[in-house]
């Protein structure tokens, strides 16, 4: 195999850019939030062991705790109840070539930016790909709608009748796994599904039927606005949390710069 | 039953070791200078003691048992007093007691105490355990705040002055600066006490002892070895304790003297008009006016016409508390219990120097001790007279 | 009438803060009787079970009849004032920088004669009438007040260090997001608090409550129990001027160890109502014990509001209560780690709220303002226990004839058909 001299040094010499998509791992930031007497998600929480004091002398270290579903994180098949027979559906068992991949970007910013719960639908993947081409096989798809923009109680959104937030309707997922055979699907915001999700048919869409297909979900993504719609790298690694349904991890595109 | 005398025994070489105001010896020290101090004067070794009585509050953690081995004392007869201004008739009653039985030949009775910088208020915060549960977390530190209390209600009941009580501090003053010993040298005039900082309302600074280091002894044994030794002596006619008196009293405005004053009268044979000086218990004055009330002096309540009728000077009409008492000769712990005895000792012997009284042929002590809680616990009294002069 | 307190100055940034000092702590086994009935605001004393005379000071036999059967028993608390006096000065630091203060002697009716601070308002003779209260250094110790009410009585100077009164102080609430803050926080002010400081936990998600409370004049401050970082740094920024801490942060699900098939309930049960508290008193704890001498406003109390399950489980709640128990047992151990300080550590035990999570259980529940009402009260009278309602009540009395009657009660199912 050739080319991966060139590739290193590529970004070496910065004809190629790594852009990081991942937000910092922080207290503050937002997790999903279910009805309170469902089980939540943790919340990511560090304790300092020591910091070069007398708990260890010359050393500093953290013990951190977080749910699967803290922060950037990944969604492997078996995080869903329509991917629970799926095989090898769980972090530890994705093969590793599948963690690196195509990926391609549907600019949903501006509708975004106009209503909270914008949907992504057949009709918008219909014109991107009059733009640019079929979405390929088993590539990742990327929502960008600036989301990640948002601090705060904004980002969430969430309202007395649940969070407001963009995601994509039950007919584009089903598009893009059966139409297009895709790799995975990613958003900026607190899930794959939109944050009223729960009221379509099937309720979250994007989680039903991407993990029932043994595809894989990315969610709370950042700087997606510096991607191309096409040509770009995506690295998504999960932690290898043994019978894992996510894990937090650290999601690099390579893009030409 | 009549009570037995004390017939046959004999009080001699009362001995004070002088005062200072701190000290960084300890009530080891002290008790052995004031114990020297007696044996010297009678002319005795340590061996020849095989009677010993001690009273002090800062020997912890010994007691008289550490004591015999500390100081190298071998008796056959052995008491630890913790009676405080009690201390010093009770251990005569009950050294005078040993001799006449036999128990013992020659007794010594000390007591004493150091006073470091901090002890005072070390000793106070572990006083007793009523104390420690019920007054000390009040802010009493030490009696004061007790005998304010006391005195304030005195003086409600019997429209007694504060000028009543100054004239027994004045007096005392002026004795004291007769007694070489007294740790208060600079006279005090009644403006002087009435105009003196106030600690514990109506009580003031010249109401309340100082605090020092001190020790006092006394040696008891029978007339004829006293005689045989050819030691001036004193003898004991009569001697009464008391403890927990009255109370039911909601406050102390009598002590346990009222209960047994006319039997101690009784049994040396003797009325108030036969004393020729008066040793009171004095850590407050109210407490010695009380005193002069209860030992059958004048009626309850009428202390204060009784000390504005007297003159309480050694030259006076009433000689009272003529080496200066612990208000001007200082309170050196349960030394305090011994000062007015070891002076009255040393007033009918004939040997008190600049302070003796003219023809002290009798004298009465009173003891008044430990507040408990509210109130002093423990009263004593004694009739002594001369036995023989050198 | 007493001269009302003024509101304190601003700390002069050059003054040292004066350092605490305590009066007397040493007592005998019996006398902690007192404490323990000034612990809960009871005016209580010995009486013989034998021939019912009552006994003060406490001893371990009656003066009257040497039995040794001597209960606590509550006591009329009126008396008659014997004598008085004005100390001015004193051996123990604590009392030399208070001095002058009164102190008498009051004969009570009950019996006995004690020795007791004074109020100033008292009159020279004549009746008073005698509370129990916790000092500083949280002993039991007696203070006559006139029978009738004065002009600011609180703010005589004995009687607020016998106090952990909320007048010009400022106080943190942990927990904006419990339903009972808003009432904390208005009953705060009601009783004087020269500030609220209230804290919110996720403030990236809404709080229903966040608008009432800033319109209530609480400063509301990003706070997260279980996030030691975010503890530390509200720490650092208002530790120095929080005068009384009330935790009512609270996490709450239904059920014992079977009824869920995992321990993530459990988990963020000990994370906020134990952990929770731990990071507090790390963070804020030491800062508060700097500062117990530090005039008008000094640092005064610390209250947990505790479910009264933490004495005996209720098993309908029973991971709740275990992470409760856990609560309690630690707030012994800070009242000990605050001792020094005379930091006052008061537990408010409370029986069943009326809010979501006990929506199925009967009444009488405990209403936010019932609650905040406990509060203060038990601040004003300086409680180290503090029973919240009939259910609080009666759990605690059973407790105290016999805990293990009450488990059996607590514990025992339905009979069956």
């Amino acid at each position: 195999m050739t080319g991966l001299s060139e590739f290193a040094e590529a970004i070496a010499k910065g004809a190629l850019r790594v852009v990081d998509l991942t937000h910092t791992l922080d207290p503050d930031f937002p997790v999903i939030i279910l009805p309170p007497e469902f089980g939540q998600c943790a919340r990511f929480r560090m304790e300092e062991i020591s910091a070069y004091d007398h708990r260890g002398p010359a050393w500093k270290w953290h013990n951190i705790s977080m749910s699967e579903h803290t922060g950037t994180h990944f969604d492997a098949p078996s995080h869903w109840i329509s991917g629970r027979d799926v095989p090898y559906g769980s972090v530890d068992e994705i093969s590793p070539d599948r963690l690196i991949g195509a990926v391609v970007v549907i600019d949903c910013s501006a509708g975004a930016a106009e209503n909270d719960d914008h949907e992504l639908t057949v009709e918008i993947i219909h014109a991107w790909e009059t733009e640019h081409g079929p979405v390929p096989r088993d590539a990742w798809v990327l929502m960008r709608t600036d989301w990640s923009k948002r601090r705060g109680a904004d980002y969430l959104n969430m309202r007395d009748d649940g969070p407001h937030s963009p995601g994509p309707t039950p007919d584009a997922i089903r598009y893009l796994i059966e139409e297009r055979d895709i790799r995975g699907f990613g958003t900026e915001t607190i899930g794959t599904d939109a944050g009223q999700g729960s009221h379509y048919t099937p309720p979250y869409p994007a989680h039903f039927y991407l993990h029932g297909a043994g595809k894989f979900g990315l969610q709370c993504l950042n700087n997606l606005d510096q991607l191309p719609p096409t040509g770009a790298l995506l690295v998504a690694a999960p932690l290898k949390i043994k019978g894992g349904t996510g894990s937090p991890l650290r999601v690099l595109a390579v893009v030409p710069s | 039953m009549s009570r037995q005398s004390y017939e046959g025994v004999a009080i001699v070489a009362p001995y004070s070791h002088p005062y200072v105001r701190y000290s960084v010896d300890t009530a080891h020290w002290w008790i052995a200078k004031a114990l020297r101090g007696s044996l010297d004067a009678a002319g005795l070794k340590p061996a020849d003691l095989d009677g010993f009585c001690v009273s002090s509050f800062t020997l912890f953690p010994d007691t008289a048992v550490g004591l015999t081995q500390h100081l190298g004392l071998t008796p056959r007869w052995l008491d630890h007093i913790p009676m405080g201004g009690a201390s010093g008739v009770v251990a005569l009653r009950r050294a005078a007691r040993a001799v006449q039985a036999g128990d013992a030949d020659i007794v010594a009775c000390v007591a004493g105490d150091t006073n470091h910088i901090d002890s005072f208020r070390n000793m106070l915060s572990s006083f007793s355990r009523f104390a420690m549960d019920a007054s000390y977390p009040y802010g009493f530190g030490g009696p004061n705040a007790n005998f304010a209390l006391l005195t304030d209600r005195y003086m409600r009941e019997y429209g007694a002055t504060r000028a009543d009580f100054g004239r027994i501090c004045v007096a005392q003053r002026s004795n004291a600066m007769r007694y070489p010993n007294a740790v208060m040298k600079k006279p005090l005039s009644l403006d002087d006490y009435l105009n003196a900082r106030p600690i514990a309302d109506p009580i003031a600074l010249f109401d309340c002892v100082m605090p020092c280091a001190g020790s006092e002894c006394f040696l008891v044994m029978s007339e004829e070895e006293a005689i045989r030794r050819a030691l001036p002596y004193a003898c004991l006619d009569g001697a009464i304790e008391r403890h927990n008196a009255h109370a039911d009293d909601p406050i102390q405005l009598r002590g346990g003297w009222t209960m047994d004053i006319d039997e101690l009268y009784a049994m040396a044979g003797r009325a108030p008009a036969d004393i020729d000086l008066l040793q009171t218990y004095d850590d407050y004055p109210v407490i010695s006016m009380m005193q002069i009330e209860d030992l059958g002096f004048c009626g309850k309540g009428e202390g204060p016409a009784f000390v504005r009728r007297h003159d309480l000077t050694i030259d006076g009409t009433f000689p009272h508390n003529t080496s200066g008492g612990q208000l001007s000769a200082g309170q050196a712990g349960a030394a305090g219990g011994y000062i007015g005895l070891v002076e009255a000792l040393r007033q009918v012997t004939g040997t008190a120097g600049n302070t003796q009284v003219p023809a002290a042929g009798c004298a009465m002590v009173s003891g008044f001790g430990m507040i408990n809680f509210d109130r002093g616990v423990c009263s004593a009294a004694a009739i002594i007279s001369e036995g023989a002069r050198i | 009438m007493t001269d009302p307190l003024a509101p304190p100055q601003k700390k002069n940034p050059q003054k040292r803060s004066t350092s605490p000092t305590r009066p007397p702590e040493l007592r005998s086994r019996a006398a902690l009787g007192l404490s323990a009935a000034a612990a809960e605001g009871r005016f209580a004393l010995q009486q013989c079970s034998e021939c019912g005379t009552v006994q003060y000071p406490p001893r371990d036999a009656c003066h009257a009849c040497l039995g040794t059967d001597l209960p606590w028993r509550d006591q009329d608390p009126h008396g008659t004032l014997l004598a008085e006096t004005t100390v001015r000065t004193s051996t123990r630091l604590y009392f030399r920088e208070r001095a002058p203060w009164r102190v008498g002697s009051v004969k009570l009716n009950a019996g006995p004669v004690i020795l007791c601070h004074i109020h100033g308002d008292c009159p020279r003779e004549g009746e008073v009438r005698i509370l129990n209260r916790l000092d500083r250094s949280g002993q039991g110790v007696l203070l006559a007040l006139p029978i009738e009410r004065t002009q600011n009585m609180e703010d005589d100077p004995v009687m607020r260090s016998l106090s952990c009164d909320p007048n010009h102080r400022r106080v943190l609430v942990s927990d904006g997001r419990n339903p009972n803050a808003l009432a904390l926080v208005e009953h705060l002010f009601k009783a004087g608090a020269a500030k609220v400081f209230v804290g919110e936990s996720e403030t990236w998600r809404p709080n229903p409550a966040g608008a009432d409370l800033a319109a209530a004049g609480a400063e509301v401050l990003s706070l997260d129990l279980t996030d030691t970082a975010s503890v530390r740094q509200l720490a650092g920024e208002i530790g120095g001027k929080t005068d009384i801490l009330i935790n009512n942060a609270r996490f709450l699900r239904p059920g014992g160890a079977l009824a869920r098939d995992d321990t993530a309930f459990a988990q963020q049960e000990m994370e906020i109502n134990y952990l929770g508290l731990v990071r507090l008193a790390q963070a804020f704890g030491p800062g508060m014990c700097a500062r117990t001498s530090d005039g008008v406003n000094s640092a005064v109390a610390w209250v947990n509001i505790l479910s009264v399950y933490a004495l005996s489980s209720d098993p309908g709640f029973g991971c709740y209560s275990a992470s409760n128990a856990a609560a309690y047992s630690l707030s012994q151990s800070l009242r000990a780690e605050f001792r020094d300080s005379g930091l006052r550590v008061m537990n408010v035990y409370c029986g069943p709220t009326e809010d979501e999570w006990y929506q199925l259980l009967p009444p009488p529940k405990v209403t936010p303002a019932a609650l905040a009402r406990s509060v203060i009260a038990g601040l004003q009278d300086g409680l180290e226990d503090v029973w919240c309602g009939d259910v609080a009540k009666d759990i605690r009395e059973r407790w105290r004839r016999d805990p293990k009657i009450l488990e059996r009660e607590m514990t025992m199912g339905q009979e069956e058909a």
